[in-house]
């Protein structure tokens, strides 16, 4: 068993109490498919931008209804304004998801650990998304090809239930048309109207063209989407000391107090979301964990 | 102008799926091998015919589709270069259970089912070597339909 003392004082992010929300409004609110949107969100006057690295998430709130952590999907170098992708599927995310231009949304963080985009300078990049896994990786994008030439290969994989649930359409026409990024994506079924891959994001894994001793891998969607796709990425040659995931729980308070998104020993919250694979991978083994 | 050359003509031995094969099983096949091209939306299979060839992909993509009645037909999987198409010709009834259509303009090599069947059955070794070689294709469509059937990526 792994002793992990609580922590002795709640981090407190200068200049705010972690406990309340700062209230951001709603700039924009953008659809991407049937059940999912965007938001932008601005601070109120006087209140700085809040950096954030890539990896990090907000606790929004949408007042009386409640409270749920989404991953930032803006770009690390414009924080003045938070983005959020958000899928309507619970009571809070369907009332985000009814957020219109002009409303109020309580805003805690960001918090969480991001992607190491620093450790990955000097190598090959896997990006692996799966659904909802694409906006917790849109940061590192940016990041990566902003500072394009600190990397070696880049190569990105998206599997989407249909073609109708992919998000970013447009942008991911833009990335798959530059020469300095194989941008992949896939649907795990289609109609006529799709020339692209269908089948599993892990039936693209084969294919990439990489270093394995020289390569890292940041993996965001459905936990079993992970676990298979670093099976691949480990049949390919790279190790679980290069492959980082990101994981969901039932994140309450955010800093490593509640314990509701505990797991094993870590604090989803606190230690993550943002894990090495080889420091996680026998919790996703275990049975009804 | 300057004529295009034409593509170096296939071998079935730089397929993966013979690659690292001991023995001769590829050199005995490779005479049987017929080299297909097919344009963006040619049928290389229909759901209902007899499945009469192994069909070996070696560039292009080809869409699995399922007719389904009043309703639009879904592709269910796409394979690729270096990828393998049909068994249905290993069991009886030796039928096509899908469609299958060129998204991509798509080079192969197609081994005819009697002749590769006859020499399967000939020398068990053979038979052994080649299904060994057919199972993990086998196995990763059923992970596929696996994954399909929990909607992984659905609400």
């Amino acid at each position: 068993m792994v002793a992990r003392s609580m922590p002795s004082a709640v981090p407190e992010p200068p200049g705010a109490s972690p406990w309340v929300p700062v209230p951001f409004r709603v700039e924009q609110r953008a659809a991407e498919t049937s059940d999912t949107i965007t938001l932008v969100l601005s601070p109120p006057k006087g209140v700085p931008a809040t950096p954030f690295a890539p990896g990090q998430f907000n606790m929004l709130y949408v007042f009386g209804v409640g409270e749920a952590a989404i991953s930032v999907a803006g770009d690390p170098a414009h924080p003045e304004t938070l983005i959020h992708t958000v899928r309507s599927a619970g009571k809070v995310s369907s009332a985000l998801s009814q957020a219109s231009p002009g409303t109020t949304v309580g805003v805690r963080g960001p918090y969480g650990t991001g992607w190491p985009v620093a450790a990955a300078r000097g190598k090959d990049v896997v990006l692996v998304a799966g659904g909802l896994g694409l906006p917790p990786l849109r940061p590192v994008l940016y990041e990566l090809l902003r500072h394009r030439e600190l990397y070696g290969r880049i190569e990105v994989i998206y599997g989407a239930r249909t073609p109708k649930d992919l998000v970013y359409y447009n942008q991911i026409q833009e990335w798959r048309g530059r020469s300095d990024l194989r941008f992949q994506t896939t649907v795990d079924a289609a109609g006529r109207e799709w020339y692209g891959d269908v089948g599993l994001v892990t039936a693209r894994v084969p294919d990439i063209r990489i270093d394995p001793a020289n390569t890292v891998a940041f993996l965001c969607g459905p936990e079993i989407m992970m676990k298979f796709t670093a099976q691949a990425l480990e049949a390919k040659g790279m190790t679980d000391a290069s492959i980082y995931v990101s994981l969901e729980r039932n994140m309450k308070c955010a800093i490593g107090v509640c314990g509701h998104c505990q797991l094993g020993p870590e604090f989803v919250c606190r230690n993550g979301p943002v894990f090495l694979y080889k420091d996680v991978r026998r919790y996703l083994s275990v049975r009804e964990l | 102008m300057t004529a295009v050359p034409s593509p170096a003509p296939l071998r079935l031995a730089d397929h993966p799926f013979f690659q690292g094969m001991t023995g001769d099983l590829p050199q005995r096949l490779a005479p049987l091998a017929v080299e297909k091209s097919y344009a963006l939306g040619d049928m290389l299979i229909r759901e209902g015919d007899v499945a009469d060839r192994f069909v070996l992909l070696f560039e292009g993509k080809v869409a699995l589709e399922i007719v389904l009645p009043d309703r639009p037909r879904v592709t269910i999987q796409t394979v690729g270069g270096g990828e393998v198409l049909g068994w249905s010709w290993l069991l009886p009834p030796p039928q096509w259970w899908l469609d299958a259509r060129a998204v991509k303009r798509t080079r192969c090599l197609e081994l005819p089912a009697a002749p590769l069947r006859a020499l399967l059955d000939s020398r068990p070794e053979y038979g052994y070597q080649f299904l060994l070689r057919l199972l993990p294709v086998v196995a990763q469509r059923l992970d596929h339909t696996r994954f399909q059937l929990m909607d992984l990526h659905g609400r």
